[in-house]
């Protein structure tokens, strides 16, 4: 960890945020919000590649149709694989990461206002990986990364205590962060840094911040709640007694729903950096694309129901539930246009960043429009429980946020490790990643069409060849995934060393050296242009 | 913001005897039955303590906008909670819904009964 | 190196500011609207219990109104009396704090721990007596000798959602308590003044808070349904 940057014996290395300080201690009690962001890299990754494993295990399952496991080890591989997942890597990832990184530089900040509060989320982080860790070594919980009572309340005999308090110190974590973000975004500006001059990027993070904000604490009280269940036996969920499991899944999803766009704001915003920066133009529309970050964040939550239209509320609700979800897509799909209508007479690059935004302006789409087939009430009926909805959302979050997440760990690699990657593997594992990806998950589309039920560790065997499919495609997308790491580690040592702005793009972060000073600037900087002032093309700067 | 603001004690003690005489009025008017009105009457005097303590012991009276937007933005976002939620159960229409629970045995057709899980994990 | 440039001249002038900020104003507005965020995700944590006893209230409205033969109202109100005591007290070690009024703010943060102390003791008799009647849902719940028999096992979610209120709310009162206790151990070093006095301010945002979810559980709670026939 203290020598993630080794400096060339022959140049002057310069000071960077990197090397200023080494040992343990340096990095374990820093306030430097870029060396958190490297200690929030790291470990989410790690879960990453523990989620996956689960997902790999599963997959194996699934290439014949009796299954290999037992249905009750079934239940807690994919269970322990969606908890992970999305509590321990979807949530905090772009945040924790690229925007603890990048956001005080983008707006000519020294560090986030709360810079101990950022290093104490990424402790309660780990606390909290560490508990959904000791589920998972215990044998993991069955319940469903959806902890439906009065399953998970009474009657699993899994380790849902350890996994559901896993998952409420996680969210405190995400609290912190948002409540950071909130603050910096206000308060940290450098002079003639207006609203109007932000990055997408910042927009984005700051509207996910808001959602973090307003919507963990239910979560967190929701778990408590169900532990309360599980451990007294108070009976607020107990049907027995009167108590009413769909209030469980209200107060579940009026987190977990808004939670699904905390985890894409951040990766739409990484978009509209790197679109803009390979377009070599100025972002179109950008007061539209603003806007609909923040009306996601509304939005987000007055749409929860629409999990929940077969397990029970009133059909009144639901006809409600299903108009406002429509609405909701409208913001994602103005994205989604200003984003085309940007590269439109642009010039156009196919860096690996860019790879990664195309493919996930494509497959964001497809999710997305697959997203109106399930907030329809009636095709949502067919599809309720299916594999439809698992293609669906892997889509939107595998298709459209991971690949963002690659993007945007693409583009600003150089500028946070001064280093430069192997462009030739990179657009090779991008495509590895495409190809998996679509070939893992679109079989499942027409699964679920055709009825398969999705968390079954069986199948009818006329699924077989579909399934056989989707699992040969994981192999590809876990390859595709792999190699990068490879690359990426290989270039932290014998990478070409990177200028300020490998690029050519615009924005603060790319006028100050890399890797940046432990405090950014020099002297704060003073902003008199607006965002992605992308004039003719300019020299690359290497 | 509030930095610049220094509020009087006269303010600070009129607040307290206001709240201490709004809370008298709760519990006197709780004596008296009014049907539905008696939470209505209830929840209005508890918003108006809370805008009381809000306003001028929490120093939004001093504060920025933004601030003000922030409160705000919190109670709306709790009313949707509660509003939405309780619509769900508002138009449930399970014409056999039970008014209280009776202890009658469940029906037991199946072979044998699903066992609580055991132990605390 | 890059520190060094940045040991700013406002650093050296006031100590207390640090170093990622460029003035004590801005750092003050930072904890402030900070305070404000966080005092949000209290609301909403809240707020899932408030839901949840707002829907249980209404749909077994006759064993809420049996549950309120059990609510001590006296002792109830009493505490409601007590935590308004303790927000002016609070507001006053605030305002000392402004005025630099090194021994009144001491004082006033004294009284606010005994204000709400004395809220924790009355709350631990209502429990204790909860505990003798056999009220603790789950735990020891009395079910053949609840006053309504018929409205037992509704009776027990309620009272369940009654604890976990009050309970969290406890909780933050004695979360309250140790930030208090640390805000008296500076106040006697007289770490606060008129330029510099945002712990106090801030702790006191939260301290009114708590004052304010329970001036919403009292009524809620102890005063709807517990008068009139029924």
């Amino acid at each position: 960890m203290a020598t993630l940057v080794h400096s060339n014996p022959q140049a002057a290395e310069e000071v960077n945020y990197l090397n200023v300080e080494h040992g343990w201690k340096s990095w374990l009690l820093t306030t430097d919000h870029k060396r958190i962001a490297i200690l929030y890299l790291i470990s989410i990754t790690l879960m990453f590649f523990v989620g996956g494993t689960f997902a790999v295990l599963f997959r194996i399952n699934l290439l014949s149709p009796e299954g290999i496991f037992s249905a009750e080890t079934y239940n807690r591989l994919f269970s322990m694989h969606g908890i992970i997942m999305v509590f321990f890597f979807l949530v905090p990832s772009i945040p924790a990461t690229l925007a603890n990184f990048f956001i005080p530089i983008m707006i000519g900040a020294k560090d986030l206002a709360f810079p101990r509060i950022n290093l104490l989320s990424w402790y309660i982080y780990i606390v909290g990986a560490v508990l959904a860790l000791y589920a998972v070594v215990r044998g993991g919980v069955d319940t469903g990364w959806t902890f439906y009572t009065p399953y998970s309340s009474t009657y699993s005999n899994s380790y849902v205590l350890a996994a559901a308090f896993g998952v409420f110190v996680a969210g405190f974590s995400s609290i912190l962060t948002g409540l950071n973000f909130i603050v910096t975004v206000h308060k940290m500006r450098a002079p003639g840094m207006t609203w109007s001059r932000l990055p997408l990027f910042v927009w984005a993070n700051y509207a996910t911040g808001l959602i973090q904000v307003l919507g963990t604490p239910v979560l967190a009280i929701t778990l408590l709640l169900l532990a309360f269940e599980r451990i007294a036996k108070v009976g607020i969920f107990d049907p027995r007694i009167g108590g009413d499991p769909i209030l469980f899944q209200h107060l579940f999803w009026f987190y977990s729903h808004p939670a699904v766009y905390i985890m894409i704001l951040p990766g739409m915003g990484v978009i509209s950096e790197i679109v803009s920066c390979f377009a070599r133009k100025r972002i179109f529309g950008y007061n539209f694309i603003a806007f609909s970050s923040m009306a996601i964040a509304v939005l987000s939550f007055v749409v929860w129901g629409h999990h929940m239209f077969l397990t029970g509320e009133s059909m009144y609700t639901a006809v409600s539930f299903s108009l406002l979800s429509m609405m909701v897509a409208v913001p994602s799909a103005i994205k989604v246009f200003n984003w085309t209508a940007t590269m439109y007479k642009g010039s156009v690059s196919f860096d690996t960043p860019m790879l990664y935004a195309f493919g996930f302006i494509g497959l964001f789409t497809i999710g997305g429009l697959t997203g109106l087939y399930l907030a329809s009430l009636g095709t949502d009926i067919a599809t309720h429980g299916t594999y439809f909805i698992v293609a669906h959302f892997h889509y939107v979050m595998v298709g459209g946020m991971v690949m963002a997440f690659m993007g945007g760990l693409h583009f600003w690699w150089p500028k946070m490790t001064g280093r430069m990657y192997s462009e030739s593997w990179s657009k090779f594992a991008a495509l590895l990643v495409f190809v998996g990806f679509n070939l893992t998950f679109f079989p499942q589309f027409i699964l679920g069409y055709l009825g398969m039920p999705r968390r079954y560790h069986a199948y009818p065997p006329e699924f077989q060849v579909l399934n056989v499919l989707s699992t040969a495609g994981a192999s590809v997308l876990g390859v595709g995934y792999l190699i990068p790491m490879i690359y990426f580690a290989y270039s932290l040592r014998k990478g070409p060393k990177a200028g300020p702005n490998p690029w050519g793009a615009a924005g603060l972060e790319w006028q100050i050296q890399s890797p940046p000073t432990t405090f950014n600037f020099d002297e704060t900087p003073t902003v008199k242009e607006e965002a992605y002032n992308y004039g003719p093309l300019e020299e690359i700067v290497g | 913001m509030t930095s610049s603001h220094i509020p009087s004690t006269k303010s600070l003690v009129s607040v307290w005897a206001a709240l201490i005489c709004l809370t008298w009025t709760t519990v006197g008017v709780s004596y008296i039955e009014l049907g539905e009105l008696n939470v209505v009457i209830a929840l209005l005097i508890a918003l108006i303590k809370a805008s009381l303590v809000a306003w001028i012991f929490m120093g939004v009276r001093f504060s920025a906008p933004m601030t003000r937007l922030f409160v705000v933005a919190g109670l709306v976002w709790l009313t949707i909670m509660i509003v939405i939620t309780s619509g769900d159960y508002a138009t449930r229409r399970y014409d056999n819904r039970p008014k209280s629970w009776t202890p009658t045995p469940p029906a037991n057709t199946s072979t044998k009964p699903i066992p609580p899980a055991v132990g605390n994990k | 190196m890059a520190e060094l440039a940045h040991a700013d001249d406002a650093a050296i002038a006031d100590p207390s500011l640090r170093h990622h900020f460029a003035n004590s104003a801005q750092q003050l507005d930072a904890a402030m609207l900070g305070m404000w965020t966080f005092l949000i995700t209290e609301v909403l944590f809240f707020g899932g219990m408030f839901t949840a006893y707002a829907i249980y209230r209404t749909i077994y409205s006759e064993a809420f109104a049996s549950t309120s033969h059990y609510m001590n109202v006296i002792l109830g109100g009493t505490n409601t009396a007590v935590l308004i005591c303790s927000s002016l007290s609070m507001a006053m070690a605030v305002r000392s704090a402004q005025l630099s009024r090194y021994k009144t703010v001491v004082i006033s943060l004294i009284l606010t721990m005994i204000f709400g102390t004395v809220f924790l003791v009355v709350k631990y008799f209502e429990y204790s007596e909860k505990w003798r009647e056999g009220l603790i849902p789950g735990i020891k719940f009395d079910t053949v000798n609840y006053h309504v028999p018929q409205y037992a096992h509704e009776a027990q979610i309620l009272f369940f959602l009654y604890f976990a209120m009050t309970g969290m709310h406890a909780l933050h009162m004695i979360v309250g308590l140790g930030l208090l206790t640390y805000l008296v151990v500076k106040a006697r070093q007289k770490a606060f003044n008129a330029s510099y006095y945002t712990p106090v301010e801030m702790i006191g945002l939260y301290w009114h808070f708590v004052d304010v979810v329970w001036i919403f559980l009292f009524p809620l709670l102890y005063l709807i349904g517990n008068r009139g026939p029924h």
